[in-house]
């Protein structure tokens, strides 16, 4: 194996250089080019979701016409009538502001009890064990297995509700939090301490927003479970047949065998669900991670 | 204009791995005047960044003492600010302007008119005024170096401390910071203490250099390298300062063996 001569042509005929003055770019038109109406619409996130659901509800119509038995599986138009006829009564609408109103109570403490624990663990590495510990024991308990036990201890109302959706938040936001602050590049730690930060303001102003994707995520999750858990246990005891929040109101319309109230109910929360999900979480999003680039 | 600010006596570092005690540097003695340009010059493992990070106060020497203007380095501090090697020092959630404003504010070292104003200036004087409100991940690295040193200098430190600064970064955009820096030098006569391992570098930027050896890092000389500059990179006089260089790190023989470890 031989090393080519650095300054002799490798292919034995010597080839010239050359130097170009630039040609003018102008002959391709337009560098840049708005899209058309069409393209805009169909790349856009909201339209595109917007179609899979009309698609979802004419299968599921179509299905419904052509099973034909409303005690099993009511048509869209049905289930759509029966929900604006309890909006319209404010039965729907009480029932979801009682079922929201303690949903917000429990997320809170929720939430209240993540940053504790957190702040915990940040703190020392005895702290870091202890959540570890107790979240590997409780995260993976279902809540509503803790319902019977709340119901001893705090009797039949809200605060066993709370007591149960505190649960289903605090584990999955402590995790998601921690998890978030211990992946926290070294640099960025050094350059927050350098300039003098320490306790609570370095994890205000630095571990906070620096762990905020899955500080995020944490809430999302945790959101999920409460109000999953949530309906779940209206559904299983209710509260007293004049203040039941939404699961109730489903469960009654069940004891009816009146498949279309159900329906509505079930309805009802999934449209809480989306709104949270793509109205509220969205916005927190585009606001936050997506702007900072911690998040495409 | 030449009295001592920062001053290194016999220290000792190390630090433990999950097996290992590490010795980064044994008894390394150096002074950094006011106006230095002070480059601590070595091959990986003479515990250089360690040596910075003792100085910035994020860890302490087992044997030996850190002043700077007379008194104990004990914990990070505003007085010496620090740029990293990493792209990731800045704060994704800030622009680039609240980035630079970041330290002033949490210092409260300035007013705060003056914070933002001092804030613009060093934004101009590293010619990013056109990405004021930017994000960080909108930049290029290069431009992410210089919202760090722009950060770095607005708050005005005692000392700049610099760990590999221009390392990250593709060799154009290199020789470009390089001057950039110089020619900030020039108007502002700061202090800096800059770690790098280019030989080429430590010559370029600094005005005193330390040359450290490896495992555990002592020190093999301090030189006065103020007389170079980009003006005479081609001259021989330059050459021969590399090659001084060469030989305290790694002996007369090994020129070749020399150039795989240190990037000249």
């Amino acid at each position: 194996m031989s090393l080519a001569q650095p300054n002799m042509p490798s292919g034995g005929t010597p080839r010239p250089e050359f130097e170009r003055q630039l040609s003018d770019a102008g002959a391709i038109g337009d560098v840049e080019r708005p899209l058309g109406l069409g393209e805009r619409l169909w790349n856009n996130e909201t339209f595109q979701r917007l179609l899979i659901l009309l698609v979802l509800i004419a299968i599921w119509e179509l299905y419904a016409r052509w099973l034909n038995n409303s005690l099993l599986f009511p048509s869209f138009t049905e289930t759509i009538e029966t929900f604006v006829r309890d909006l319209r009564s404010g039965e729907l609408v009480d029932r979801t502001v009682t079922s929201l109103r303690t949903l917000a109570i429990g997320y809170t403490f929720g939430l209240a009890l993540a940053a504790a624990f957190t702040t915990l663990a940040v703190a020392s590495n005895l702290g870091t064990r202890i959540l570890s510990t107790l979240t590997a024991m409780f995260n993976p308990l279902p809540a509503i297995a803790l319902l019977p036990l709340a119901l001893i201890w705090f009797g039949l109302g809200t605060p066993s509700l709370v007591f149960v959706i505190i649960h289903s938040v605090l584990w999955a936001v402590a995790l998601n939090t921690l998890v978030g602050f211990r992946g926290v590049p070294e640099t960025l730690r050094m350059s927050g301490r350098n300039v003098g930060l320490k306790g609570a303001r370095y994890v205000g102003l630095i571990l906070i927003p620096a762990a905020f994707p899955s500080i995020l995520a944490g809430l999302k999750i945790g959101w999920a479970f409460a109000w999953r858990t949530l309906v779940a246990a209206e559904l299983v005891f209710g509260v007293s047949a004049r203040s039941g929040g939404i699961g109730w109101y489903i469960f009654e319309a069940r004891n009816d065998l009146d498949t279309p109230t159900v329906f509505s109910g079930l309805l009802t929360v999934i449209l809480i669900g989306l709104f949270v999900e793509s109205v509220i979480f969205r916005a927190i999003e585009t606001r936050t991670v997506n702007l900072w680039g911690m998040q495409r | 204009m030449s009295s001592v600010l920062l001053e290194v006596n016999g220290v000792t570092l190390q630090y433990k791995t999950p097996r290992h005690l590490v010795t980064a540097t044994h008894k390394v003695d150096f002074a950094v005047h006011q106006g230095d340009r002070y480059v601590i010059l070595g091959p990986s493992g003479c515990g250089k960044s360690t040596l910075l990070k003792a100085v910035g106060g994020f860890m302490a020497p087992v044997e030996g003492s850190i002043r700077i203007n007379g008194r104990d380095v004990e914990a990070p501090g505003p007085d010496r600010m620090m740029v990293f090697q990493e792209f990731e020092q800045l704060m994704p959630w800030k622009t680039v302007f609240q980035n630079v404003l970041f330290p002033m504010k949490v210092t409260r070292k300035f007013a705060r008119a003056d914070a933002v104003a001092r804030a613009n200036a060093a934004i101009e004087k590293v010619e990013l005024s056109g990405f004021r409100d930017v994000y960080p991940h909108m930049l290029s690295g290069g431009m992410k170096m210089r919202v760090a040193i722009a950060r770095a200098m607005a708050l005005e430190p005692d000392i700049l401390l610099m760990d590999e600064p221009f390392a990250a970064l593709d060799a154009l955009t290199r020789r470009s910071m390089q001057q950039e820096l110089l020619m900030l030098w020039e108007q502002l006569r700061f202090t800096v203490l800059f770690v790098t391992h280019s030989i080429e570098e430590a010559i370029l930027i600094g005005s005193r250099i330390l040359v450290l050896s490896p495992h555990p890092g002592r020190v093999r000389a301090e030189l006065d390298a103020s007389a170079f500059h980009f003006g005479n990179i081609d001259k021989s006089e330059f050459g021969a300062m590399t090659k001084r260089i060469h030989t305290l790190l790694f002996g007369e023989e090994s020129g070749h063996a020399a150039r795989e470890k240190v990037s000249a």
